[in-house]
């Protein structure tokens, strides 16, 4: 398997989360709770405060796997989540950030 | 006018404007400012719990049985700490409960000050929502939000924690909010239902499935009318029972682990099944696989997440049940169904329910019998957790909804009496009965006192078999007989416990006449133990066994 090959499969197998909430202290907690309780790994967070700072937007990068629908139901039931949409595992934000994370 | 309050006079005014008239619940450091503010209240009564888990669950037995959200109180720390196994009971089941705890001052959070703990954090995974309080003015919103939020869609408990510097920050108030009701939830979709009305017009063997969410939607008697019109024989979650009388013709009563073979082998054969604020709990399916494996699915419910969470549903509808029942109803056609009865009615009489010795008092069918018998529909009953919880709910005639509390989802020993107590408080007219087992009740029995303290009318029946009945059953049949910390090597004297609380106290072991001896207990007004020895031995049959179908029961 050449590296072309086995990127776009990993690109399959994986899926990227735009969420957006209300700005505060314990947003995240609520967010990522939801994943770690279903030992559902997040491979990767991003997340920034959208323009007048009351809400932030967060970016998961996740596997994917057959309970993400239900994770993203239940994402949607959280007080502060505004709205989540889900993209394809290669989405531009984190490609765009690769160059942060060569070791 | 603008007044000058503290923000834990807001908080109290809000409680009383949201017309909360109890709150259960112990007081401590960080807490204090609250405290002063609720006793200058004319309006709420404050209930001493001796344990704030006993104050939680006061709470729910008053939400449960009122459908409105109940408060309750603990200080920072361990107060919190020890309210989080209500909390987390009333998330399972969803009752909606509003707990509120102190935390130490802003400027400390964080220090490891003293009596601090991460409220906040360890709370997040079993409230519908929590809320850390930044300062007196944001109380004007959180707490009216927090009552909406905790009655709207499926219900569930919210909890404030509130800095003790936020409670004594004054401010101005010029206006007060109003308070806060459900926001009314979606409605179903016209096309879903009336796709819904043409599967259950043409299914040949349909059964009704119904589960807590029509108690909480006030949807019985919709549900009822449904099963009548289209003749639907329906089942009931543990969380359901009372929706349709036990004794209506169309009831198969529970279904799942502890139901009747009947009901299970009958909903094997079924050709559609109408799920209605029900969530596909394991202890209801059995192995998912092969629960219903015939059957086309509709599934309602107010919480789209349940929605193909376990079982794909043909027709999936968000709504309140109650909404949608209403919709559904009139596009339902009369149906006899008289070939599905008689299937129905001959599995029902080769596999029936079998209740033994129920017409022995001092046995455990006989003695749950022996108190429907001294009661009317409008008694509350209670349960704690174990085989005496399983036993009432496969054999007491519960007749109505909220006429049945017992901790379904999480399954929490000590939830019977401060439930019960908590009942009796929203509801001092009706005799509120507690079954409960002599393990469950040390879990919460400083809560005897309370329930002295304020002579409520509960009748707590302890069925003792001297074990933790539900593990020395489990070890018995799963574990080669390897009974292992099941058996009280020590017991403690019950009669001598209760009259200690200042409760009265009956012995039918000891009764010259034990039929009159309970009696005379269940209509003596205020608080009573009744106590029952049970033999060690009896098993929660029919049963399936942990992993299999609901078809293999074991069992008589
Ligand atoms: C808080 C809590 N701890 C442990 C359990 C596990 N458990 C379930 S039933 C049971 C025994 C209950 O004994 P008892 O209250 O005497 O009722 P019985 O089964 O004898 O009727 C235990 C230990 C539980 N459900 N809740």
């Amino acid at each position: 398997m050449n590296a072309t090959n086995r990127n776009e499969q990993k690109a399959l197998a994986r899926a990227v989360l735009e969420i957006d909430v209300n700005n505060h202290p314990g947003v995240m907690s609520h967010v990522v709770g939801l994943f770690s309780r279903r030992t559902y790994n997040v491979e990767g967070i991003l997340c920034l405060p959208l323009e007048n700072g009351q809400r932030s937007r967060i970016w998961l990068l996740v596997n994917e796997d057959e309970r993400l629908p239900q994770m993203i139901k239940q994402g949607e039931k959280l007080e502060d989540v505004i709205a989540i949409r889900r993209h394809q595992g290669d989405h531009a934000v984190f490609q765009q950030l690769s160059g942060f994370f060569q070791s | 006018m603008t007044e000058t309050l503290t923000g834990a006079q807001i908080t109290i005014r809000l409680l009383e404007r949201q017309g909360i008239r109890t709150v259960a619940g112990i007081p401590g450091g960080a807490i204090l400012p609250i405290y002063d503010a609720l006793g200058q209240s004319s309006l709420i009564h404050h209930v001493l719990a001796r344990h704030e888990q006993g104050a939680g669950f006061m709470a729910q037995g008053m939400a449960r049985v009122s459908g409105k959200p109940a408060v309750c109180m603990a200080s920072s720390g361990p107060g919190a700490t020890n309210l989080l196994t209500a909390i987390a009971d009333a998330k399972l089941d969803s009752i909606p409960l509003v707990a509120i705890t102190g935390q130490v001052a802003r400027a400390m959070i964080g220090t490891d000050a003293f009596q601090e703990v991460d409220t906040y954090g360890l709370s997040i995974p079993i409230t519908k929502h929590n809320f850390l309080v930044n300062s007196a003015e944001e109380l004007l919103t959180v707490i009216p939000r927090a009552f909406e939020i905790a009655a709207s869609g499926r219900p569930g408990p919210v909890l404030i924690d509130i800095p003790k510097d936020v409670q004594t920050q004054a401010i101005e108030i010029a206006q007060w909010p109003e308070p806060a009701s459900p926001k009314p939830a979606q409605t179903a979709s016209a096309a879903q239902i009336a796709e819904a009305a043409a599967m259950i017009n043409s299914a040949t063997r349909p059964i009704l499935y119904l589960g807590g969410g029509v108690v909480h939607s006030g949807a019985a008697a919709s549900a009822v009318e449904l099963a009548e019109k289209s003749t639907l024989p329906t089942v009931m979650t543990l969380m359901a029972l009372g929706a349709m009388p036990v004794d209506h013709p169309l009831s198969l009563g529970m279904l799942g682990m502890h139901g009747a073979r009947s009901t299970n082998l009958i909903l094997d054969q079924c050709d559609l099944l109408i799920a209605v604020g029900a969530r596909f709990d394991d202890r209801a399916t059995g192995k998912v696989a092969a629960f219903c494996p015939c059957a086309k699915i509709i599934h309602i419910d107010i919480d789209p997440a349940e929605l193909d969470k376990i079982k794909t549903a043909h027709i999936g509808i968000t709504a309140d049940v109650q909404e949608a029942l209403a919709q559904l109803l009139p596009l339902v056609h009369d149906n006899e169904r008289s070939a599905w009865r008689q299937q129905v009615d001959t599995l029902r009489a080769s596999f029936p329910l079998n209740l033994p010795d129920i017409n022995q008092p001092l046995s455990h069918f006989g003695l749950i019998r022996s108190i429907a018998d001294n009661l009317d529909d409008e008694a509350i009953i209670a349960t704690d957790v174990g085989q005496h919880q399983m036993w009432v709910a496969q054999s007491y005639p519960l007749r109505r909804p909220r006429q049945w509390l017992t901790s379904g989802g999480l399954g929490t020993m000590g939830f019977g009496v401060p439930a019960a107590i908590g009942a009796a408080l929203a509801e001092p007219t009706r005799t509120v009965v507690c079954f409960t087992g002599d393990g469950s009740i040390l879990m919460n029995i400083q809560e005897l006192i309370t329930a002295a303290e304020e002579a409520v009318n509960l009748k707590i029946v302890l069925m003792d078999n001297a074990s933790l009945g539900l593990v020395h059953q489990q070890q018995t049949l799963f574990y080669g007989e390897r009974l292992f910390a099941s058996q009280f090597k020590a017991t403690p004297d019950f009669i001598k416990i209760a009259q200690g609380f200042g409760l009265h106290a009956v012995d039918l072991d000891h009764a010259a006449d034990p039929t009159a001896a309970l009696r005379e207990a269940l209509s003596r007004p205020g608080p009573c133990l009744i106590h029952a020895s049970i033999d060690v031995e009896q098993k929660v049959y029919p049963m399936v066994p942990p992993g299999a179908a609901n078809h293999e029961m074991i069992g008589n």
